[in-house]
């Protein structure tokens, strides 16, 4: 170790590292290459290695490419049509662009930026093409909201995470152009009340929006918390609805097209679609509000005396008014803080300093949006709809089981 | 004091205010700030589209029958076509068989309004969406591939087997969008609109 130590002080102080990865001491330091060593070397020479005392020992050098800690492992959960984000691993309420949720319908396309175009037309003064870099030459906005599949709940046992349960939704940081700046360009009719977007991907998907939605706050965004989106979030260019159900957030975007009529799609018909008594609601947009304490959560441990519950609330129809939690199952509710700034249609952190005695509880939240709409619990949602709920728009209260011996548990509820 | 003297009182006044108020605006490259809140009614940016090209991409059929192609295709071309393309995602008929889990989803099923899986039969709305699905994204691992005289066969097919229309049926731009859906009755918009009732 005496040998390395010496090497680096060399290497950092002295000696280039030109002259370094010339070879004229590392042929004879193994260790030392790997301050220098590609991604995939220092995958299995990573942090976790590290000595003892980091005090007497020189780090790692600059690199092209930042890292998680290797101590820090989230992961997205994939299934054959989506992937989770971890919620549980969050502590505030951006999602890393390498986390946000995952959903298509035929995989992700490669598309090369140089040749996409978006095209208008329908209802329009003038059908025109734009390429990407024509959208981004537009005065571009930046918001930060949430996206959420509107089929994003998921129960039954008591082994689940908050990833698990609606890890469908994450939040980012988006930037484009507002649609309603493309659509004075392109110049809507009078008559148009609808559009169809329509994206790049294998199965063209499809859906209809009401254009009263891109004069209020549609954009077209091609930026990811800060950089270019990423291929599954709909590189280049994708739709931007929000608080409107994630599928119409049409990624990969190609077309508009205006028109006095909804186009009915498959899925806005066939999906995405949900029985309310002998009915079938469909164009339900708006995601109502939701709330999940993501800690203390399955498969945490927690100790008894004083701990932060910490979770996240939110509305497709604005801001978060307010978030209540309860510690005792239910019989009563106490106000929980709001992280500011409360944005409209955006994750909200919240959090409630509880001391727990250590005798078994259960553990919920709620919110209230700013239309004066409470969380409903799944009773109340099987009042409102029926037994035969369908997977779509389920955004029930969510209770934890703290036990006596600290395991935290979810606490599945039967629906019929 | 009268109006005039007040007029010529107040203009030099307003003359030196407004002398004031623009040396205060802060300047960028000689123009006052606010300049940037100004837009053109049009960037320019972009270019029109040709008629080739909307018409290559614009594949979309509305309930109306707006967008129905030329072509037209029959329940017995159908039935061979889903054989070929279609079955092995859906099953042979396409209906759930107990116990088989189908790649793709049961299409065929009985046509009553609660019974289950949900099909064609006894789910979708429009029969347009039918057409307009199975062109844009069928068959699963090549998509796009079909003709339109095809995609009418397959759709015939498909509405003949969930006994929605005869099996002697030839379909067309002219008569697809007739179709009416057992299942369209059921379908509501949505009603929910914020505020305290759960809905």
């Amino acid at each position: 170790m005496g040998k390395i130590n010496k090497d680096l002080e060399k290497a950092t102080g002295k000696i280039s590292r030109r002259t370094l990865l010339g070879g004229v001491i590392a042929a004879a330091v193994l260790p030392v290459q790997s301050l220098f060593a590609d991604e995939t070397q220092s995958e299995t020479l990573g942090l976790t290695d590290v000595v003892d005392d980091p005090t007497k020992i020189v780090g790692p050098g600059p690199s092209p490419l930042g890292k998680r800690s290797s101590f820090e492992q989230p992961v997205r959960k994939p299934s054959d049509i989506s992937s989770r984000t971890p919620l549980q691993d969050m502590h505030s309420t951006i999602t890393p662009a390498d986390l946000h949720f995952e959903r298509h319908h035929a995989g992700i396309p490669a598309i090369d930026p140089s040749k996409h175009e978006l095209l208008i037309h329908g209802l329009v003064d003038q059908p025109m093409k734009f390429t990407l870099a024509d959208i981004k030459r537009f005065p571009s906005v930046t918001r930060t909201c949430f996206i959420e599949c509107a089929g994003n709940f998921r129960t039954g046992k008591t082994e689940m995470t908050p990833q698990d349960i609606l890890g469908l939704t994450s939040q980012s940081e988006w930037t484009g152009v507002m649609l309603s700046t493309i659509f004075r360009e392109v110049g809507i009719s009078n008559k148009a009340k609808w559009f169809l977007a329509e994206g790049s991907d294998a199965a063209v998907m499809t859906r209809t929006i009401p254009v009263a939605k891109a004069w209020d706050d549609a954009m077209i965004v091609y930026a990811q918390n800060g950089e270019a989106m990423r291929p599954e979030q709909g590189y280049p260019m994708r739709l931007l609805l929000p608080g409107f159900e994630g599928n119409m957030n049409i990624k990969w975007l190609r077309r508009i097209e205006l028109s006095e009529e909804p186009y009915m799609t498959r899925e806005e018909t066939s999906k995405y679609t949900y029985p309310v008594k002998d009915k079938i609601r469909m164009f339900s947009f708006e995601l109502d509000a939701r709330s999940i304490i993501t800690f203390p959560s399955y498969p945490q441990k927690v100790n008894k005396g004083w701990m932060e519950i910490r979770g996240i609330a939110w509305s497709g129809r604005g801001k978060v008014e307010k978030v209540e939690v309860s510690t005792d199952a239910g019989k009563t509710w106490q106000l929980a803080n709001l992280q500011e700034p409360v944005l409209s249609k955006a994750h909200t952190y919240f959090r409630y300093l509880w001391e727990w005695n250590g005798n078994a509880t259960e553990i919920l939240s709620r919110v209230t949006d700013e239309t004066g709409y409470l969380q409903p619990t799944l009773a109340q949602l099987v009042a409102a709809r029926g037994v035969n709920l369908g997977g779509y728009h389920m955004n029930p209260i969510t209770a934890w089981q703290i036990d006596i011996d600290g395991t935290v548990l979810f606490k599945p509820e039967t629906i019929k | 004091m009268n109006k005039k003297t007040i007029l010529l009182l107040a203009c030099p006044i307003l003359l030196l205010l407004m002398s004031l108020t623009t040396a205060f605006i802060p300047l960028q490259g000689g123009k006052p700030l606010t300049d940037s809140l100004k837009r053109p009614a049009r960037f320019g940016f972009g270019r029109p589209a040709t008629v080739r090209e909307i018409a290559v991409w614009d594949i979309d059929v509305r309930p109306d029958g707006k967008g129905l192609p030329l072509g037209q295709g029959d329940v017995k071309k159908g039935k061979l076509l889903y054989a070929l393309k279609c079955a092995a995602c859906h099953g042979v008929d396409g209906t759930e068989k107990p116990g088989v889990k189908l790649l793709g989803g049961a299409l065929v099923g009985d046509t009553l309004a609660n019974s289950r899986p949900k099909t064609i039969g006894n789910y979708w709305p429009y029969a347009t969406t039918l057409f307009d699905y199975v062109r844009r994204a069928m068959p699963y691992n090549f998509p796009g591939s079909l003709s339109n005289d095809e995609v009418y066969s397959i759709t015939a097919y498909l509405l003949s087997a969930n006994k929605i229309i005869k099996a002697d049926v030839v379909l067309d731009a002219k008569n697809l969008y007739k179709v009416v859906m057992p299942a369209k009755k059921l379908f509501i918009m949505d009603d929910r609109k914020g505020g305290p009732e759960i809905k």
